[in-house]
């Protein structure tokens, strides 16, 4: 008996070495381990044995049984791995070609930019303020110390549409309405449209964005302007760039400056870029002039404070390689796409 | 402002400055640079030569062959055409490997086989004018009449050994217009002495009131009026040296007496003005208002009707003068003047400059008046012109001046306070220091009063922060530390309205729209294109009273053209779809046009390409609306003349109407030259804010299992799908979860105007599973409420 059974694991091993598909390991475990099986038919006829045999011979048949058991289990495994490799492989893709999501829109660079600017000052302790667009005469002019027939009026070019209302030329009278409204201390930017009449051309545009800036509080000074615009510029622009302050005239500051950036694109020596000045002019500022103060009901004696001003078009255009402002207002799809 | 860097040094030595480092300076100090140039870069390598010989052109008959003198060593041979010479002449002659002002270089080369080692040059050829040099031709060589050396640059013997610095001068400057205010500027800026020397009249009998009188009638306008006469005048070129500073000026040279009032325009920054005496009728000068409906005939031609408003100088006649603009043709110097009247005066800055506006003549006299000039500078420019005719022997002076005067003399006074200009500074200045840059510009420090004394030509510094201005601008605005500012500690962020937006601007470019922007000024033919009807209250919109064109001459009342034309453009591009949006402002006037206009915020979608349609549009709105927490309450049909009849809908939210979207009418797309099909929502910006929900509250998540039903009904074509749902909702009470419709269909089974809708129906409940009788029981409530409405089972 014992013949027998090793006969029956050398066959079954052997069958098993040539099995490769579920089926046939299928069949091959009925043939041996089923009920019917040839091995359970062996046991079966154990009630035919010695007392002494039996211990001995079931030990065998069971060891035999477990070995079967242990490699039908291994080799499942196997083919199943090798029926998933089979299956992967005929599952291969062309990793290259394009998945269909919807791209995500873009927002317009002039809004990107403006909330990078605005996100900026937020993180001073700046609010963001607005004001009309359409706009009183007094609150773009006379409150900020640009009387009528005053010859800084020429230099702007003004769309009115009566003689009180106009379309402001600038984003200052929003300081105007904001001290108006709001006791020191006051840190606000005020981002928006202003109107000049200016002819449509490659760096000029009738209607254009400016961001304000004002502070007013007690003991504000020019140094702290400096160190406000210089920490704004680098955060821009980066950590390296130079920043120069250049004396220069507004109505609405005193004394006013005019801040340069050395040039990013030749680093100071002169360019095009720069038309050989080394320097880019980037923004327009100054300490708030007494006498707006005092148009504003704030006591000039008490407070002090400043003001800037920066074009947004051009610092977009300089952020992007922009050479012609009016692809910013013409919204081609593919000049939206780049950003 | 032009500065011939020759003409400044005359008054402030800075010869051993380089221009570069003269230019960064005076930059840096106030008076912004914006260039230089220097003239004798233009033509280089041509030199003063004598003509030794002349002989025909062996084989030409039109050429001469010239042995000319050049200093250096042998004489050289030059071939010309030119005609006008002859030997002993001098003329410039531009050596081999020479530049011309053109830009044309010069070489030796062979002319008809003779070598020719350079060529002879015109005025025309050096860049110089009649102007410049009246005794020279245009059309033949200039014969030079200077003095000058055999083999000298021609730049030194023309003038043009000088550099230009270009200045931008802010407006509050009028007095850095001129030369001596320049040089006051870089003497300060250098810390260097300034030398401007009182001008001495040499007068030479007569008397000026046996000449001329002189009234002001409007004292308003004309603060001081300052006449001089000169008889026996000789009309002539100016001399060389005047005439090189005047064109090195960027002006050009005309006559000695008009050359004199513009030289001294440009070196004092008053402007002044010559009339013919024998053209002042009655020997008088009246300052006074234009007569309503006065005609006047400028120098330049142009004529004009002025009002009362305008000033003008005038004789007992006619207006012989616009104050401050130009002068009359009627009283012109020309060459036969032998008398002349100088005036010296100023005028009111707004008056000059509303008339020069009205009659459309700028010059740099009324440029300059305009910016507000200082009185007190009326009597040196006069003394300096009458020098100048002295110089020149131009003429002989009348003894005597006539002054009207109208202005107080009194400078203004500010209390020097260095501890407050420290303060608003942020620096440490000593004052002694302070004192030192105030006296540098001409502030004058007086210690017992502790006073400051404003110079006249000062008018723009008025305050104790004027004062620190001229302090730091010397101090060295760079030189001034960095600080962050110290004190209250503020609270910065966006508002609700701010953030409001910037989370519509994430979401709809979450849902790939592109942001657009557009001019907020339109043509008033915007509202033709869509469509607008005559009589639309939209078409009331702000004017613009001086519009650039017709393009730009009204404030948009709606944003939907704007978008249409950028769509159209889109379209005309070839590029294949779009999807885009604007937040954009619109300006709805108020009935008063003094009142400022409501600006309005709205969202504009514009939408078009393969697979678009209005069901895209309006997914996107409802999206964004579930984004926001705002709850459409109502979608009904909109009637709009811009939309598609059947296809544009009114989404509204309780009260408010939320947006219209819709598809573009063909036509008004056909006004827009596109065939292809448009959608568009407008989206009240205002009315999606006052109905959004900013708090999310959690729903605790489903313990039960959801039981689903598919039910399809049959109903009239025209019912909306959206109102059968709402009367599902309404019999279901709170066991139904969620509907969805998967299937509309329409067969001839079902009839024509029926249609079919299948929806999926999800029933759960929060504390059990449903039963299917439970469900059976709502199912037939849903079916009795539609049977009510003709609404059928579908069999």
């Amino acid at each position: 008996m014992k013949n027998e059974l090793n006969a029956i694991k050398e066959k079954a091993l052997l069958a098993l070495s040539e099995c490769n598909d579920t089926e046939t390991l299928e069949s091959l475990r009925v043939t041996y381990l089923g009920k019917k099986g040839e091995l359970t038919a062996v046991l079966k006829k154990m009630g035919g044995l010695s007392a002494e045999e039996r211990p001995v011979i079931g030990q065998l048949a069971n060891e035999i049984k477990g070995q079967l058991e242990a490699r039908i289990e291994a080799l499942k495994a196997e083919i199943g791995k090798k029926q998933m490799y089979a299956r992967l492989e005929k599952e291969k893709i062309d990793i290259t070609l394009d998945g269909d999501l919807k791209k995500l829109g873009k927002k317009h660079p002039l809004n990107t930019v403006l909330e990078d600017i605005e996100n900026i000052f937020i993180g001073m302790g700046y609010k963001i303020a607005s004001g009309p667009e359409v706009e009183y005469d007094y609150y773009n002019f006379e409150a900020l110390n640009i009387p009528a027939d005053h010859p800084a009026r020429d230099t702007q070019d003004t769309f009115y549409i009566n003689d009180k209302v106009l379309l402001r030329t600038q984003t200052s009278p929003v300081q105007v309405r904001v001290m108006e409204n709001q006791k020191p201390p006051i840190r606000v930017i005020a981002p928006g449209r202003v109107y000049r009449s200016d002819e449509v051309d490659a760096t000029h545009s009738p209607l254009f964005h400016q961001i304000e800036g004002l502070v007013v509080d007690k003991g504000i000074t020019m140094s702290d302007l400096k160190g406000t615009l210089e920490v704004f510029i680098k955060r821009l622009y980066g950590e390296d760039s130079v920043v120069r302050f250049r004396p220069h005239h507004f109505p609405f500051t005193e004394p006013s400056a005019e801040v340069d950036v050395r040039c990013f694109s030749c680093g100071g020596k002169g360019c095009r870029l720069c038309k050989n000045e080394g320097w880019i002019e980037i923004l327009g500022c100054g300490m708030v002039h007494p006498k707006v103060l005092e148009k504003c009901g704030i006591d000039p004696e008490v407070y002090s404070g400043f003001a800037f001003g920066l074009g947004l078009e051009r610092i977009v255009m300089r952020r992007y390689n922009i050479d012609d402002m009016r692809l910013l207002y013409e919204n081609d799809v593919r000049f939206l796409n780049q950003f | 402002m032009n500065l011939s860097l020759n003409w400044l040094n005359e008054y402030v030595d800075v010869k051993d400055i380089d221009v570069k480092e003269y230019c960064d300076a005076l930059t840096m100090s106030g008076s912004k640079v914006e260039g230089f140039e220097a003239l004798d870069e233009k033509v280089k390598n041509v030199v003063v030569g004598k003509i030794i010989k002349t002989e025909r052109h062996p084989d030409a008959d039109r050429l001469t062959v010239c042995k000319v003198d050049v200093a250096k060593g042998e004489p050289i041979t030059i071939v010309t055409a030119a005609t006008n010479m002859k030997e002993g002449d001098l003329v410039p002659v531009a050596l081999d490997n020479s530049l011309l002002f053109d830009g044309t270089k010069i070489k030796a080369g062979k002319l008809r086989g003779v070598l020719s080692e350079g060529m002879f040059c015109s005025i025309v050829e050096l860049g110089l004018t009649v102007n410049d040099y009246p005794y020279a031709v245009t059309d033949g060589l200039f014969i030079i009449n200077e003095p000058c050396e055999i083999g000298e640059d021609i730049n030194s013997v023309v003038g043009l050994k000088d550099k230009v610095v270009e200045f931008e001068i802010t407006p509050n400057r009028p007095d850095c217009l001129s030369v001596i205010g320049l040089a006051r500027e870089s003497a300060a800026t250098f810390g260097r002495a300034l030398d401007v020397k009182k001008p001495v009249v040499t007068e030479n009998g007569g008397n000026i009131s046996d000449y001329l009188s002189v009234s002001v009638s409007a004292p308003d306008l004309c603060s001081c009026y300052r006449a001089r006469v000169v008889k026996n005048v000789k009309i002539e070129p100016s001399p060389a040296w005047l005439r090189q500073r005047l064109r090195n000026s960027g002006v050009r040279p005309i006559n000695n007496i008009v050359d004199i009032t513009n030289y001294v325009m440009l070196e004092y920054g008053q402007p002044m003005h010559a009339f013919d005496y024998a053209c002042l009728d009655g020997s008088k000068i009246v300052v006074r208002k234009a007569n309503e409906g006065e005609v006047f005939l400028a120098l330049d031609g142009t004529e004009t009707v002025l009002n009362s408003e305008n000033l003008v100088i005038a004789d007992e006649k006619k207006a012989v003068a616009l104050a401050g603009v130009m002068g009359g043709f009627n009283s012109e110097i020309t060459d036969s003047t032998s008398t002349v009247v100088f005036e010296s005066a100023n005028f009111a800055g707004a008056s000059v400059r509303k008339t020069s506006r009205q009659v459309g003549i700028r010059t740099e006299s009324s440029g300059r008046f305009e910016k507000g000039l200082d009185p007190a500078l009326t009597a040196a420019a006069l003394d300096r012109a009458c020098e100048l005719i002295t110089l020149l022997s131009a003429g002989e002076v009348v003894c005597g001046e006539i002054a009207v005067e109208n202005y107080c003399k009194e400078p203004r006074r500010i209390a020097f306070t260095p501890d407050w200009i420290n303060a608003f500074l942020g620096t440490e200045i000593e004052a002694e220091k302070m004192v030192e840059y105030l006296e540098n510009v001409g502030i004058k420090y007086d210690k017992a009063s502790n006073m400051l004394e404003i110079p006249s030509f000062r008018a723009d510094v008025e305050t104790k922060a004027d004062i620190a201005e001229e302090v730091a601008r010397f101090y060295g605005y760079n030189v001034i530390p960095t600080t962050l500012i110290r004190g209250t500690t503020t609270e910065g962020g966006r508002n609700a309205m701010q953030e409001f937006e910037k989370k519509i601007e994430n979401y709809l470019t979450a849902m790939g729209l592109n942001q657009i922007a557009t001019y907020s000024f339109i043509s008033p033919k915007y509202y033709d294109k869509i469509n607008l009807p005559c009589d639309s209250e939209l078409r009331n919109s702000v004017k613009i009273m001086n519009p650039l064109g017709e393009d730009t001459g009204i404030m948009r009342t709606t944003a939907l053209p704007s978008m249409l034309e950028t769509v159209t453009r889109n379209i005309n591009y070839r590029n294949s779809s779009a999807a885009l949006f604007e937040i954009a402002k619109i300006y709805i006037p108020k009935e008063n046009e003094y009142d400022l206009p409501d600006e309005k915020q709205v969202i504009v979608l514009g939408l078009y390409g393969e697979g678009t349609d209005y069901y895209t549009a309006k997914s996107i709105f409802e999206e964004l609306c579930d984004k926001l927490g705002v709850k459409i309450t109502d979608i009904a049909s909109e009637n709009n003349v811009s939309y598609h009849p059947y296809r544009t809908a009114r989404f509204i939210s309780g009260d408010k109407v939320l947006a219209t979207i819709g598809e573009i009418h063909p036509a008004v797309l056909e006004n827009y030259g596109t065939d292809k099909r448009v959608i568009a929502a407008e989206i009240d910006m205002e009315a999606l804010y006052a109905s959004a929900k900013f708090e999310k509250e959690y729903t605790p998540l489903p313990k039960f299992p959801a039981s689903e039903r598919d039910i399809s009904v049959v109903c009239d074509e025209n019912v909306f799908v959206m109102e059968i749902e709402k009367d599902i909702v309404r019999a279901a009470k709170k066991l139904l979860e969620g509907i969805k419709v998967f299937d509309v269909y329409r067969s001839e089974a079902l009839g024509a105007d029926k249609k079919s809708v299948s929806f999926n129906l999800t029933f759960r409940a929060a504390d059990r599973t449903l039963s299917d009788e439970e469900i059976d029981g709502v199912m037939k409530k849903i079916l009795k409420v539609l049977a009510e409405k003709g609404i059928t089972l579908r069999s």
